[in-house]
């Protein structure tokens, strides 16, 4: 017991607070999920199959020889969702520090049709690219700058306004046309595969490394979650507020810039109305992910798992041809759940006081 | 007193120089409305003809209902972003069911489709009032659910123009002294809603609620009444509208109205309805909702591509944003320098 | 018919973890003015609330005209003649003046259509009575804080109030407008409306009140006629102990070097044509009227609002100052006036606090180091005497007291030699208070250069070794402690210049 004046310097691990974390929910989800693959679908890992082929190993050196194969599997499934789901860290930034930018569906779509311009008129494919993370960056900034300048403004309506700007930049360019013919290997930045790995499973996983290490190991990071918990104090505390916020949002835009690439690679051609409505499926993965919208909280290990778990639960439907429909009313669902948890206990205290008085 | 003039001419002067700005604001809007159609009409003389503005106001009718009730949530510090899927929803059902009993009268078939929009609605309104889950993502997720509903009730097919009865379709093509049913529909709820904010107690307390919940709280008000309220009220025009919507374009699709939220959010912006809740006028609301159907209007009219709408459109809430912060921020300083020092 | 309008016994109100009430009572004579006193978190605050109907308490009894009532909800309290007006006004920014005075009991036409002109009328011809000179018509939202509350009155004399509780009114207002409200308040116990006066000011309670009640910890300790109680005894009763040094004595020690040198510094509306330097070692007392522009001075030294003309030079070095982080490297430190608001990250650990405005001294190449963090924090806690579990805990669980000190604490690590101390022991109880004098005498004995904002009159004499005045934006006093008394000070802050 530290006396008056002693203040410990320790702290204990936290068991309590080690378990009761969304991340775990998420993950029983995710589980969950995958159960619910191999019931659903013959394809999906088609385990009867796999057995009768290696009949003579015993089970466990065979579940162990299967590893790989599982892996490869879902390694291969996550090609059919990961492209937008590099914006989720940026986002996961912005909404950390209690905001918004709802421009990055229209920022995706404008990257993506300066790239093929660009390419059209005679650029090599590598430094389109490089146009397409450039016009990002350059969109994302733009959105800091006007916030930072005046920032009376809500990104919410801001960010309104970017968003119909950039895509009507697009549209003014591309008209309902599309552009492709790509060179052969730039599908492969979708498609193609380092070793056993897609590239892009990679590129997601280094993305989130840097991503996760910049957030919750960096000066940066800690900054990040001080304007989220108290914009005013961290200013007061000598955090350079305008920056990291212009910063934030010009990640957004070059995040988005590199959805551009891997969805134009995907798709073999472009046109301005692609990535419609990819602010809001980001924003859910980042709020599933348990980043809290108040600011000052989450993590990008929730984010991660968030995308898989959405990515299968799309793709598991898929495979039963139970196609999207259900599954926006399960993501909406799953949304708004996990916002209201952890409202439902003061709520549950209050009701049963309210029920239940104190006697006098 | 001599110190106490100091002070207060200068408080009196400020107020109503700012009351000023914001009837500046709509004087501003107005004009800019007028000189958009001044010009498009120098280019194209049919734009002021009776059958045009007929056009014109029937499309913008739709919209500008769907910003009034914008406005109530946003008025409330809140945003709903399901009203296009809950339109959807509403109007794939309403559709459906006068393509499997045609004799159904239209009038039947709005109050299902506003009947659907209000239960939606308050299911929204559920997630924020009572469970404080955060407006946009309660609607986001409510946005999802309804889309997904809307899919599965439809099986993924459409309902075309020779599955509806003709009454139905004629809800659009009514026309009353001459002029199309919708822009009278509008008009009378423009009127009602003038009427609901200024003039009835629960209009008000809207108002009260938005500008300062904790206060609203301890005068005894309820405040997650009138939030769940707001979100009924925009779920019912958005139903409403579904049937409306479906009507005119006598086709109900799945993904009908998808991102609508968007325009009737930048009209609410541009009518000066404040993001952060505790005003916005019916009045204002008007003029951006007509602003912007002008705009939607105008351009094909003066043979500039649609392509170049988003971009005009965008760049016009942007400029009417900054400029507005701009002008508040001049007042302030214009304020401070007059204080004497 | 008791000698009473308002009489509650025994009440007590317990939240989760907290009793915030203990068995206090409290009696309210019809047509006095009676001033309810005690330190931050004796209770007040929950005491109006559950007068007003906001709290229901869980025992005791609540007699109003001697007959026992229950308030379920604020309406209630209402219906039955009890208005309040809040510590923090509670109007609505966005509606009229009408409006703020009649919601909740509206004006109305028949069909329930509201009466807009009645409601206009009846609020002018309030806002006359009390003298106000603003119209019905004008926005809330542009009244300034003293204007606001003669809105309040008038929605409490609207709705036919014959208790009016004013929850710490002064505490924004100058010393005119105090004056004025003290005015209105006298004129409606002259009405017979029976007033609830709750300050911190002594003043207040000498100028007003007849009679006067103590909480202390959540009790009653007691109430007496205020003719018949020193400031002193006040004092002991809301502290519960006598307070005989409550200022460390002085060092003789002379000034050192300089450090800090301001020159014609000056920004458009808010003060201007300020100079003064600042010695190692010394506590400059900055003082005047709420609004002279003091703390609008710090904030610009400060780089939160730069300022436009003049300039500033650390150790002698001219430095430019256009943001927090711009000041922080030059040595500069400051304690914000609004703790919560701009101090603190009140989710945040005690630790994290700490290290905030140096992250850079406690990083390499941009990484966070924990361990360091850490160990300079428990340092720097255990050194301002911080009372909490851990430096891990939240510092939304401290008291106001230990939350200031570990603001207190993010000024030192920066290693700053130049403090800036907006109102340091602004709403901390006098404990507290002395500890938190008892650390600015070790830093200034340390050698750091410490700026004082105070609008407390002992808290300049007892601490400062000069004293700089402000009225309206501009310094109008400059003298050694030695030299000032409170008559001059205050002659300075109020008075022009040439009186």
């Amino acid at each position: 017991m530290p006396g008056p004046h002693e203040i410990a310097a320790d702290r204990p691990f936290a068991w309590k607070a080690f378990f009761f974390q969304w991340e775990w929910i998420l993950l029983l989800v995710f589980l969950a999920i995958q159960v619910m693959n191999f019931h659903l679908s013959p394809y999906y890992l088609d385990l009867a199959h796999l057995r009768e082929e290696a009949a003579d190993l015993a089970w466990w050196p065979w579940l162990t020889s299967l590893i790989p194969a599982v892996l490869a599997n879902w390694a291969d499934v996550t090609i059919s969702f990961l492209d937008k789901s590099f914006i989720v860290f940026p986002m996961a930034f912005i909404i950390i520090m209690a905001e918004i930018d709802i421009s990055v569906g229209s920022t995706v779509a404008l990257s993506a049709v300066l790239m093929g311009l660009s390419y059209k008129a005679g650029l090599s494919m590598p430094l389109a690219m490089v146009v397409a993370l450039a016009v990002g960056s350059v969109c994302g900034f733009i959105n800091g700058l006007i916030l930072v300048k005046y920032r009376e403004l809500a990104p919410m309506i801001v960010t309104l306004a970017t968003m119909i700007i950039y895509r009507g930049i697009a549209l003014i360019l591309l008209e309902d046309q599309a552009v492709g013919k790509f060179p052969a290997w730039f599908q492969n930045i979708c498609w193609g595969y380092l070793g056993p790995v897609p590239i892009m499973l990679l590129a997601f996983c280094v993305t989130a490394l840097v991503f996760g290490i910049i957030l919750h190991r960096t000066t940066f990071g800690r900054q990040v979650y001080a304007i989220g918990s108290n914009p005013v104090a961290s200013l007061f505390s000598g955090v350079p507020v305008a920056r990291i916020r212009v910063t934030a949002y010009t990640l957004a835009g070059l995040m988005s810039g590199v959805t551009a690439i891997f969805l134009t690679s995907r798709m073999g051609s472009t046109r301005p109305n692609v990535a419609t409505g990819y602010e809001l499926d980001v924003i859910a993965m980042v709020v599933l992910g348990g980043v809290s919208t108040a600011g000052g909280r989450g993590r990008i290990i929730g984010t991660v798992i968030s995308v898989f778990t959405i990515g299968f639960l799309r793709y598991g439907l898929g495979l039963r041809n139970i196609s999207a429909e259900y599954l926006l009313i399960i993501i909406g669902l799953l949304l708004i759940f996990a916002v209201m948890l952890p409202n439902l206990r003061p709520l549950y205290t209050s009701w049963y006081s309210a029920r239940h008085p104190r006697r006098q | 007193m001599p110190q106490g003039t100091e002070k207060n001419p200068l408080d009196k002067e400020s107020s109503s120089f700012l009351a000023k700005v914001s009837r500046f604001r709509e004087t501003g809007l107005f004009l800019f409305i007028l000189v958009v159609m001044l010009l498009t009409h120098l280019k194209n003389p049919n734009f002021f003809s009776l059958e045009n503005l007929d056009d014109l106001l029937t499309n913008t009718a739709i919209l500008s209902i769907l910003a009034l009730g914008m406005m109530l949530v946003i008025i409330t510090r809140g945003i709903d972003l399901s009203l296009g899927s809950t339109l959807a929803l509403s109007g794939m059902i309403t559709a459906l069911t006068v393509s499997s009993y045609p004799t159904l009268h239209p009038l039947l078939a709005i109050a299902l489709g506003t009947l659907i929009g209000i239960v939606c609605g308050s299911l929204v309104g559920l997630g924020v009032a009572v469970f404080g889950v955060l407006p946009i993502i309660a609607s986001l997720g409510m946005m999802y659910v309804y889309r997904g509903l809307t899919y599965i009730v439809s099986g993924r097919r459409w309902v075309n123009a020779s599955q509806m009865p003709e009454s139905f379709k004629a809800i659009a093509t009514t026309r009353l002294f001459d002029i199309r049913l919708y822009i009278f529909i509008a008009i009378v709820f423009y009127l009602a809603f003038y009427y609901f904010t200024n003039y009835t107690r629960t209009g008000r307390r809207i108002y009260a609620v938005g500008s300062n919940p904790d206060s609203a709280a301890i005068t005894g008000i309820k405040t997650w009444r009138f939030i769940w309220l707001v979100y009924a009220i925009m779920g019912g025009l958005s139903g409403f509208c579904g049937v409306l919507w479906v009507s005119k374009f006598a086709s109900a699709q799945g993904d009908t109205a998808s991102g609508y939220e968007m325009n009737v959010i930048a009209a609410c912006v541009l009518g000066g309805v404040n993001i952060m809740g505790g005003s916005g006028r019916v009045g204002g609301v008007l003029l951006g909702a007509v602003l912007l159907g002008t705009l939607n209007n105008a351009l094909p009219m003066v043979n500039m591509s649609v392509f170049w709408q988003n971009a005009i459109q965008g760049s016009i809430i942007l400029v009417a944003i900054l400029v507005n912060a701009q002008v508040k921020r001049n007042v302030d300083r214009g304020n401070l320098l007059r204080r004497h020092i | 018919m008791s000698e009473y309008i308002l009489e509650l016994n025994n009440i007590t109100k317990i939240f989760p973890g907290v009793r915030a009430l203990n068995q206090v009572h409290f009696q309210l004579r019809p047509g006095e003015i009676h001033a309810l006193m005690g330190e931050n978190g004796a209770g007040k605050s929950t005491f109006i609330k559950v007068i007003t109907g906001v709290h229901q308490p869980d025992q005791g009894e609540i007699i109003l005209d001697g007959k026992p009532v229950v308030f379920s909800t604020p309406l209630d309290a209402q219906a039955a003649g009890i208005a309040a007006i809040y510590q923090h006004v509670t109007s609505y920014p966005d509606l009229s003046v009408s409006e703020n005075i009649f919601i909740g009991h509206e004006l109305l036409h028949r069909f329930g259509r509201l009466n807009w002109d009645a409601m206009h009328a009846k609020a002018g011809d309030f806002l006359r009575r009390l003298g106000a000179n603003f119209t019905p018509q004008t926005l809330m939202g542009s009244l300034s804080v003293a204007q606001q509350q003669i809105v309040e009155i008038a929605k409490a004399f609207s709705q036919n109030a014959r208790i009016i509780i004013m929850d710490e009114p002064t505490a924004a207002l100058t010393r005119r407008e105090s004056e004025e409200l003290y005015r209105i308040t006298r004129q409606l116990r002259d009405n017979g409306v029976s007033v609830i006066f709750i300050s911190h000011r002594f003043e207040d309670m000498y100028q007003l009140a007849e009679r006067v009640t103590v909480f202390r910890d959540s009790s009653y300790i007691g109430t007496w006629p205020v003719k018949e109680i020193s400031s002193h005894d006040m004092i002991v009763a809301m502290v519960g102990r006598e307070i005989t040094q409550l200022f460390p004595s002085k060092s003789d020690r002379p000034p050192g070097a300089e450090l800090l040198r301001v020159e014609k510094l000056g920004k458009p509306g808010y003060f201007s044509d300020i100079s003064f330097q600042l010695h190692a070692g010394e506590v400059l007392g900055v003082t005047g009227l709420v609004g002279a522009g003091r703390s609008e001075l710090c904030q610009a030294l400060f780089g939160i609002m730069p300022y436009e003309q003049g300039s500033v030079s650390v150790n002698g070095q001219p430095v430019t100052i256009t943001s927090p982080a711009d000041a922080i490297r030059a040595g500069l430190a400051y304690l914000p006036e609004d703790r919560q608001r701009q101090g603190l990250l009140l989710s945040w650990s005690i630790s994290r606090n700490i290290t905030l405005p140096a992250l850079r001294r406690y990083s390499r190449r941009g990484f966070t180091r924990e361990a360091q963090e850490n160990s300079h924090s428990h340092t720097l806690s255990q050194r301002l005497l911080v009372r909490a579990p851990s430096i891990h805990t939240p510092v939304s669980s401290l008291s106001g007291g230990n939350q200031q000190k570990v603001v207190m604490a993010k000024l030192l690590t920066t290693n700053a030699r130049i403090l800036i101390l907006d109102e340091p022991t602004k709403g901390v109880d006098i404990g507290a208070k002395s500890a938190m004098y008892e650390i600015i005498a070790a830093l200034a004995a340390d050698g750091f250069g410490i700026v004082l904002i105070t609008s407390e009159m002992p808290e300049v004499l007892g601490m400062c070794d000069r004293i700089l005045v402000m009225r309206n934006g501009r310094l109008t006093a400059e003298m050694p402690v030695g030299e000032a008394s409170q008559e001059k000070i205050l002659a300075a802050a109020m008075l022009s210049t040439t009186a």
